[in-house]
């Protein structure tokens, strides 16, 4: 697993207080983790804090799964 | 326990997550000895505030849907209910449709106007009136409002329009319960990252700014407005009402640029 992967599931862990076993790539951040709309823009400030990417709103928008959070992070972070 | 506001209890409305600014003036009030009652909208804030709520010794939650004035008697009746008297009032409570604070103002819908007037502007008096009932011996209670008030900021819309009325009722109500010893107060406060923050657009942009050309070279934090919260709601601030107060490193006072700020662009 990248470094990347390691510090999204950990901020996911943290903040949805879910166990980490449930973090796996393909879980859907609503159906599998019972976050609620709230959670997801609090997990994108805390994603934006910890890696210094900016995450619009259009893109934050596709964020679903915790792949898709690390994706994009991997792909836009300085 | 001794402090600035040992003996006196208030409600806070608004709180939402540890970002919030209603966050650093409960934390600011619990420092000083203030006893709080939280209100909130919803389970999904409640799973929020509860924890935050017990940090600072407090159990009282209230759900309140602040556009509703039957739920707003209903969130008093329970607050009297324990605490016959409060001493003061928090206020950290505003909405629009995120959709219109993008854009252009002139494009601003009827119902989305409505909305925001409704839960930024109304719901302020409507509070004050209802803690007025339970401030037999005088009170303060405070706002916050934002510099999109006074002045064009891009894409804050229709909540700087908001935000004028919100403050123009500061006054209003200052006034009419001056002789009471009620004292009314907003915190004009510099953009902080949270929540609410994050529906405006390109707030990082209006962050950034903010940073390179305020006079203290900064953004402010929620612990600076927590500061001026514990003044404002002590009796420090015993000759003060109908004061839009400032905590935004200084930036209200400037007239452009500052010669040493880079020139930024949108990223």
């Amino acid at each position: 697993m990248s470094e990347t992967a390691e510090r999204v599931k950990k901020i996911v862990v943290e903040h949805l207080g879910v166990e980490a076993e449930k973090v796996t790539e393909d879980a859907s951040f609503i159906d599998d983790l019972g976050a609620d709309s709230l959670d997801i823009v609090e997990l994108v400030m805390a994603f934006e804090e910890e890696f210094g990417v900016e995450i619009p709103d259009d893109a934050a928008e596709k964020i679903a799964t915790v792949k898709d959070a690390i994706s994009y992070i991997e792909a836009n972070k300085g | 326990m001794a402090g600035l506001m040992a003996g006196k209890r208030g409600l806070v409305m608004g709180l939402a997550n540890d970002r919030s600014l209603a966050w650093g003036i409960a934390k600011a009030l619990h420092a000083q000895g203030a006893e709080m009652a939280f209100s909130h909208q919803g389970e999904a804030l409640a799973k929020r505030v509860r924890p935050l709520a017990a940090e600072v010794g407090s159990d009282f939650l209230i759900d309140c849907d602040v556009g509703d004035m039957a739920d707003l008697d209903a969130t008093f009746a329970t607050l009297a209910e324990r605490w016959p008297t409060i001493d003061f009032l928090v206020h950290a409570i505003g909405f629009s449709d995120k959709n219109e604070l993008r854009g252009l103002y002139v494009d601003t819908s009827l119902d989305n106007f409505l909305l925001t007037m409704n839960i930024s502007v109304y719901s302020f008096v409507a509070v004050t009136r209802r803690a007025r009932a339970m401030m037999p011996d005088g009170g303060s209670i405070l706002t916050l409002s934002y510099y999109g008030a006074e002045k064009v900021v891009p894409h804050y819309n229709v909540m700087g329009v908001a935000k004028a009325g919100l403050e123009s009722s500061v006054k209003y109500l200052a006034m009419d319960l001056g002789p009471e010893n009620i004292r009314v107060n907003a915190i004009s406060a510099g953009p902080i990252k949270t929540l609410a923050a994050s529906g405006i657009g390109d707030f990082r942009y209006i962050l950034k700014w903010n940073e390179l050309n305020a006079p203290l070279r900064r953004n402010v934090t929620i612990e600076d407005v927590g500061g001026a919260g514990v003044y404002l709601l002590s009796d420090l601030a015993s000759g003060v009402t109908g004061e839009i107060h400032h905590v935004d490193a200084g930036y209200n006072v400037i007239g452009m640029k500052a010669e040493d700020a880079p020139d930024i662009a949108l990223a």
